[in-house]
């Protein structure tokens, strides 16, 4: 790793001055002008700085910048790991955590679902982690169909090791292709994309549970081992067989041990994104008794799950970007505290709003609700029409300086989660 | 169909297309109706399913290409839209769904697949994608106000005779000349994806005339004005 080309050091090394300059005027972390800077100058960086490490990727629509961390502690129980914490995830963030660490012998690259095959490509990767595809600002990421049936072809033909979801019909379409699977029942609460099978199209059954219209009960997050069967009625694509389990507060590993997770981050999705991390690290040659405490020692990733106080009033901030992020933040929340909600429609959220329709607000209901964000007259409208009492703030300091002293959650979308960790502290 | 009192709404396939939201509509189509004291039964069609043919409002959404495609090949096996649209039903299509009701539209290679043929339009996959905020002025017939809403398609829409276009665009592509959507008798159809009536509540309200036969009285409608007056100030020019 450290006998890189001449010319691509010095683009590594131009790349880290350019971070560092970038922090020292409070621009951002860093991450992402160091790798921009870093691939004008050498585009095959990413290749040479790839080149000799032990790399996992890992994508999917919600959870990346979590499981890479959960990945990320426990692959440093084997030595040095090189990763992009900061959930910058396209190429030129690779650039810059690899660059940044170069005698790691191993790598956690969280990667953008649309970037995963050019990726794939660079990097030559020996483990792909795959959790689940789901509708996501549509008017820039396009459709996620066509996002599997790109990893598909990424995948095909290569000597890679996935480690996939097999709950999520699509992440198992899409990963099918690869050399060797190891298959994770991680649960999949958010079903409104997969009704349909992607192998045909046909309607895809799912065991015990019959097609729940969006928006009715039935969505609840039971990620049992029977409830998530799924398949095709009109062709064989159905669920492999998996080898873990997530079980409620437990994984069973593929002995058919139960080991309960216990872990500090909040919610099903967080256990969901451990479970494919104990598997991953597996892989890697980590037993759970090794990795598992490791998990445990993460308490937040890149803000999540952080409370800000000001005045008395306790926050904690949830990051929700799409209906089926909304779902698993709603099952994190503290149903006897007030909640504060605040969406934007900035580039990075889609400019687009009509997710808003998708999510179920209906759970709000009976606790105190408090709108804010750039769009908070989309989310008042969806609210009255869900039957959601709520009260409209002109911001999130109006919002919480309205709360009584104590606690409060918070729920919030990309630029607006951002925008309240830097009023308020960017504690990581 | 087991009332016949109740205004009865089918969403059509929401298991293909149903991307952008397009739950939206039913809800609002509902809370619409039942503030005014109007029943309502709302059907939810799977397309394994048949479509049944006595509905008042059908709902169709938008969605990708390849459940485009199948959806239109379902709808023209099944038949039973042409049949409830025969009986006088109402219909509101948006974005893949309005391209169906067509003669033709583009298909995942940009090639011409065959629409339903419900309505005299003819679509075609355009040179890019029409992203961001619509707004245009209604057809003056309708007598609704300025048409509001957010496209993402890369459809091109030429209407026929049989139809006439649903408003005459001020930002934004819609149909790509200059119009946006289209209607005849009681369809609708629109790029306006997802929540369409979300920031159109007067079309709404024209479907549930459409369906009840009577003039609607008004009902507290200010969240739905905000959100229009916000939308409206942040695009138009000043």
């Amino acid at each position: 790793m450290t006998q890189l080309p001449l010319r691509a050091q010095l683009a590594s090394a131009l790349g880290r001055t350019a971070a560092t300059l970038s922090r020292a005027t409070g621009r951002g972390d860093g991450s992402v002008i160091g790798g921009r800077v870093s691939l004008v100058l050498e585009p095959d960086l990413l290749r040479q700085l790839a080149h000799d490490r032990k790399l996992a990727l890992v994508s999917a629509t919600n959870g990346k910048t979590t499981t890479t961390r959960l990945i990320t502690s426990a692959l440093q129980e084997l030595g040095e790991v090189a990763t992009n914490a900061f959930g910058a995830n396209m190429p030129a963030g690779h650039v810059s955590a690899l660059s940044s660490a170069k005698d790691a012998p191993y790598g956690v690259l969280e990667v953008d679902e649309k970037y995963l095959p050019e990726v794939i490509d660079a990097t030559g990767a020996g483990v792909i982690c795959l959790m689940n595809l789901s509708r996501d600002q549509m008017d820039r990421a396009g459709e996620i169909w066509l996002l599997a049936q790109k990893w598909r072809r990424a995948l095909a033909g290569k000597n890679t090791h996935v480690i996939a979801n097999a709950d999520d019909p699509l992440v198992t379409w899409g990963a099918s292709t690869a050399a060797s699977v190891t298959w994770v029942s991680a649960g999949q609460p958010w079903k409104e994309d997969s009704w349909c099978c992607p192998q045909c199209g046909g309607p895809l059954d799912r065991k015990g549970m019959e097609y729940v219209p969006p928006g009715s009960a039935g969505t609840g997050a039971n990620p049992g081992t029977t409830e998530n069967d799924w398949a095709c009625r009109e062709c064989t694509f159905r669920r492999p067989t998996p080898s873990w389990v997530l079980d409620d507060d437990a994984v069973i590993d593929p002995r058919g041990r139960r080991w309960v997770l216990d872990l500090k981050l909040p919610g099903r999705a967080n256990r969901a994104n451990a479970a494919i991390a104990l598997a991953t690290a597996e892989v890697f040659g980590l037993p759970v008794d090794r990795a598992l405490p490791r998990l445990r020692e993460v308490t937040s990733v890149a803000g999540r799950y952080t409370t800000v106080e000001r005045d008395g009033r306790h926050a904690r901030l949830l990051l929700a970007k799409n209906p089926a992020g909304w779902l698993e933040a709603f099952d994190v929340l503290d149903p006897s505290l007030p909640v504060i909600l605040s969406v934007n429609a900035q580039g990075p959220d889609g400019r687009d709003t009509s997710w808003l329709w998708d999510v179920d607000y209906r759970v709000l209901r009976g606790r105190p609700v408090f709108v804010a964000g750039e769009r908070r007259l989309d989310l008042a409208l969806r609210l009255d029409v869900a039957g959601v009492p709520f009260q409209l703030a002109g911001s999130f300091g109006q919002a919480l300086a309205a709360q009584p002293p104590g606690k409060v959650d918070v729920i919030a979308n990309y630029t607006a989660f951002q925008n309240i960790r830097s009023e308020f502290g960017r504690a990581v | 169909m087991q009332s016949d009192s109740a205004l009865r709404i089918v969403w059509i396939y929401p298991d293909l297309l149903s991307t952008y939201g397009d739950q939206g509509n039913v809800l609002i189509l509902e809370q619409r109706a039942q503030r005014r004291g109007i029943p309502v039964e709302t059907f939810h069609v799977r397309s394994a399913d048949p479509v049944p043919e006595g509905g008042d409002i059908y709902l169709i959404g938008g969605g990708e290409d390849r459940p485009q495609i199948l959806a239109a090949e379902r709808l023209r096996r099944d038949g039973g839209l042409h049949r409830a649209i025969a009986r006088g039903a109402s219909l509101l299509a948006v974005c893949a769904g309005y391209q169906i009701m067509g003669t033709t539209f583009g298909g995942e290679e940009g090639q011409p697949v065959d629409g339903i043929g419900l309505i005299d339009i003819a679509s075609g996959r355009g040179e890019g994608r029409a992203v961001g905020e619509l707004a245009g002025e209604t057809d003056s017939a309708l007598g609704l106000p300025t048409l509001t809403g957010f496209e993402n398609h890369m459809g091109v829409t030429r209407l026929g005779p049989g139809v006439r276009p649903l408003a005459r665009t001020t930002i934004g592509t819609g149909n790509g000349d200059g119009t946006e959507g289209c209607y005849t008798g009681r369809i609708v159809g629109t790029y306006l994806h997802g929540p369409a009536l979300a920031r159109n509540p007067g079309l709404a309200d024209l479907l549930l005339t459409w369906a009840v036969g009577a003039q609607l009285p008004p009902i507290d409608d200010s969240w739905f004005e905000r959100l229009r007056e916000e939308r409206l100030t942040a695009v138009l020019p000043r």
